[in-house]
């Protein structure tokens, strides 16, 4: 059951990421970005990540995609589709060279896997390593300040001379 | 052969390098955000896979995935205003006309 559910949500993803390149539609392909971005939450669900799958759906689905919807709406260039540049065969040269290479180490390699079962309810143990004593409160700060960069930056980017 | 952390790499190495394809290849700018996007969301998959099969105990792969997220957000929401920016400027997000930083 649980490999049916995994080898389903591979295609699926596998699809709608080919279909984000592939489509000639920019607005179609923004829509299969979101299906993806779904379908990723449902594997971490087959990886006992609940926190992280909700994350993913409102992160990504909620405010991402809209911001790449707003994207596409505020410049006018869906009518000019979704074009490969010159750069065409040199890039699915490139991004074979590196699957394979990255799919050659993955298969190769020993890996040390755990027989532990995995945790859960994975919320409290997420809060407690990122807020408790010894955690990762440090980087917490820093994400916080990042943000607050990113928002500037971005009015100011975007603001009517 | 039942699924194990090898399916869900090879899974991440197919997104990264379809997301690498877009960014090298694609024209317009909207496009290659969205490629970036899957890119991280590749990476998150190896992470949280890692996290699962390595250190079932530790959680340090989900958190580490949480903070790509941040920055995922922070990164899309600045490309987003560079890409708008630029529009206005030039009438066009087609990235092989932007030459402005060329000497």
């Amino acid at each position: 059951m649980f490999d049916i559910v995994f080898w389903v949500l591979a295609a699926v993803t596998v699809g709608a990421a080919l279909a984000v390149v592939l489509l000639r539609d920019v607005f179609r392909a923004a829509l299969c970005l979101i299906l993806l971005f779904f379908t990723i939450a449902g594997v971490y669900i087959t990886l006992h990540a609940d926190f992280l799958a909700v994350v993913q759906v409102l992160v990504y689905v909620g405010a991402i995609s809209i911001l790449i919807i707003v994207g596409i709406m505020l410049t006018h260039e869906v009518w000019r589709g979704n074009p490969s540049g010159r750069l065409r065969i040199p890039a699915i040269v490139v991004s074979l060279l590196l699957l394979g290479t990255l799919v050659f180490s993955a298969v190769t390699t020993k890996w040390q896997t755990s027989d532990v079962p995995p945790q859960e309810p994975t919320t409290a143990a997420i809060g407690v390593s990122l807020f408790g004593e010894g955690g990762f409160i440090l980087p917490v700060e820093i994400a916080a300040v990042l943000l607050l960069a990113a928002v500037l930056g971005a009015i100011v980017l975007i603001r009517e001379k | 052969m039942s699924v194990g952390l090898e399916h869900y790499l090879i899974l991440s190495a197919v997104l990264f390098s379809i997301g690498l394809y877009g960014v090298l290849a694609k024209r317009n700018a909207v496009v290659i955000l969205m490629c970036i996007e899957i890119m991280l969301n590749a990476v998150n998959i190896a992470l949280v896979a890692f996290s699962r099969y390595v250190v079932p105990m530790l959680l340090t792969g989900q958190i580490f995935a949480i903070f790509v997220m941040v920055v995922a957000a922070a990164e899309a929401t600045v490309g987003i205003a560079i890409i708008i920016a630029i529009y206005r400027n030039r009438e066009s997000i087609d990235v092989d006309k932007f030459d402005l930083m060329k000497w």
